[in-house]
């Protein structure tokens, strides 16, 4: 016990020392939530809709719309002007048709604005048989009462993605300093000399998971504090468990960091490991909806640990559910960390069989 | 005589490759024993096999009696690699603490352990600069340094000497040679033939081999040579 405190402090010494590993861990995740924080939250810009031969009631609804209208004479080039002038479409009114010309650069422009314009026909259509039928009392509309069960309208994609990103960090710095650490410790011979002292092998890998763990705790701390009381996340569920998926997420990255750094003759081979294991688990960790994917690419995703821990995250922090409904995800999280654990013990005997 | 090392007809080979080829040793109690050879001879591979970092494919090593690898033997040994593993970004001082606490001195005896130690290599002044910031011979000094720290009956040191100045290569030999008459028993590697004669006993290593072995005397007498750097080629000659 008192080889794990030595080897741990050790491994906590030298991350203080290294200043810049620190900012890493501690400052690099707060400035990307940050980013994404404000890429997802940029004003919506509204749609910019070119019109020709446009009746007035028409125009008058798509502008309460938030649509931006720009009336055009009729002898213009339509394709021209749109691509000139940065339309997102031109809507054309001859005598008896209405033709629309969408720029589509971004689908996620021409789709509302399609929407919008559409809407926009209904609702004119209907004033119009109002004003002739003229029984339904004019201002009487029907307000739809929307409840959510989780979030509210406020919720953006944001807010999932947020609570994703906590685990992926802790995952990701988890997983490339321990195994760099356990790598220098081999590459610089340290690991032989441990052993040549009677150190056991499993009082090295509880160091490293109890020097790590406490980086983690740290990181999760500042991360889910910065995150809920300075950029306003949704945290419904308690604290505390968000800390527990976390120390379990870094227990599977630490186990499976150290262990694939037994793969590895350099740091470079170690940062290689990225693309390998890192970024597939950011596809299934709920970023991209796991309900959608094809049943064969589903079981793939169940063979992540970020697949779940993205999962329990969600349900702590977004949906606000506690340790019972996460209970699954936990022990199968932790199942993954035993095994890792276990293959790393093995590695270790190529150093000493006992 | 208490021998402290029994290494039996050992075996073992890389990739197919050997590297040991059937050796047989037995080192007494107050020895320093000196493993000669070129380097690839198999010098560190039989070294790691008596601390129990490399296990024999055939064969058996003892050491204090006990089967290898054993842990609480390693308690009794220290062990100097032929690579320096020291932590870059700790000071000395705080590697010889970190090692000490492995060994589970007590804080007084560590302190005190410490300063002896750091006296003997030399570098008590350079103690609080991070070994990131040391010179090849301050590294191997503190390699050296950590070796002894815990007072082992058994040092096994691997090329120990390598760049250290001509002067403090003499005063480690006398605080060998000071540790060899407390009763400790010492092995080195070297290939250097200078530093072979200063051994009590020495064994010639070629292709994971005992080519000849014995007192550096009775070798020079034995291969009628002048000195061991002739025994050295007449012996591999197989004259």
């Amino acid at each position: 016990m008192m080889r794990i405190a030595v080897v741990m402090k050790r491994i906590l010494l030298e991350m203080i020392r290294d200043k810049r590993t620190l900012a890493l861990i501690f400052i690099m995740p707060i400035v990307i939530l940050s980013l994404v924080y404000i890429l997802f939250n940029g004003e919506t810009v509204s749609l910019k809709l070119g019109v020709i031969d446009i009746d007035e009631q028409l125009e008058e609804i798509l502008e309460e719309m938030d649509v931006f209208v720009i009336e055009y004479k009729s002898d213009i080039d339509y394709k021209e002007t749109v691509i000139n002038d940065d339309l997102d479409g031109l809507l054309i009114f001859s005598t008896n048709d209405v033709e629309l010309i969408l720029q589509n650069n971004d689908p996620l422009r021409s789709d509302p604005l399609e929407m919008k314009i559409k809407q926009a026909f209904a609702a004119r259509n209907q004033n119009e048989l109002m004003e002739k039928i003229g029984s339904i009392p004019a201002g009487h509309e029907i307000e739809i009462d929307v409840q959510y069960i989780y979030g509210s309208s406020e919720t953006e994609f944001f807010d999932v993605l947020s609570t994703i990103l906590i685990g992926f960090f802790v995952f990701f710095f988890v997983f490339l300093l321990s195994g760099i650490g356990f790598l220098k410790e081999r590459t610089s011979g340290t690991m032989e000399k441990l052993m040549s002292t009677p150190i056991r092998r499993y009082e090295i890998l509880l160091a490293y998971l109890g020097g790590f763990g406490v980086f983690a705790i740290i990181q999760t701390v500042i991360v889910v504090l910065y995150a809920v009381y300075v950029l306003d996340f949704v945290l419904v569920g308690p604290f505390w468990l968000v800390i527990v998926i976390n120390l379990l997420l870094a227990l599977v990255a630490l186990s499976l960091g150290t262990f694939l750094s037994s793969f590895a003759n350099s740091e470079f081979q170690m940062v290689q490991f990225i693309p390998v294991v890192i970024v597939p688990q950011v596809f299934f960790s709920g970023i991209i909806p796991f309900e959608t994917m094809a049943e064969w690419v589903q079981y793939i995703g169940k063979l992540m640990p970020l697949y779940y821990g993205g999962r329990a995250l969600q349900e702590v922090m977004y949906k606000g559910n506690g340790l019972p409904e996460i209970a699954n995800d936990l022990l199968i999280i932790s199942l993954f960390a035993v095994i890792f654990i276990l293959l790393n013990l093995l590695s270790l005997r190529r150093y000493r069989k006992v | 005589m208490e021998q402290v090392i029994a290494i039996n007809d050992v075996y073992k080979s890389f990739d197919k490759k050997p590297v040991l080829q059937g050796i047989q040793l037995g080192i007494n109690k107050g020895d320093i024993y000196g493993l000669i050879g070129p380097s690839g001879a198999g010098k560190s591979t039989l070294i790691k096999v008596m601390v129990g970092m490399e296990t024999p494919d055939a064969g058996e090593v003892r050491v204090f009696d006990e089967k290898i690898p054993n842990l609480k033997v390693l308690h009794d040994i220290g062990y100097m690699a032929q690579s320096d593993a020291l932590y870059g970004e700790l000071t000395g001082k705080e590697n010889l603490q970190f090692f000490a606490s492995l060994y589970r001195l007590k804080k007084e005896e560590r302190n005190a352990r410490i300063e002896y130690v750091a006296r003997l290599v030399n570098i008590t002044a350079d103690l609080n600069k991070r070994v990131s910031a040391y010179s090849g011979g301050m590294k191997r000094r503190l390699s050296l340094a950590i070796a002894l720290l815990h007072d082992p009956k058994l040092l096994i040191l691997d090329e120990p000497t390598v760049g250290i100045d001509p002067e403090l290569r003499l005063e480690i030999w006398q605080e060998l040679f000071r540790l060899r008459d407390e009763g400790k028993t010492i092995i080195v590697t070297t290939h250097v033939m200078v530093e072979a004669e200063r051994c009590d006993r020495i064994a010639l290593i070629r292709e994971g081999k005992i080519i000849a072995a014995g007192t550096p005397e009775q070798l020079t007498n034995q291969y009628g040579a002048e000195n061991l750097d002739q025994v050295f080629l007449k012996a591999g000659r197989g004259e």
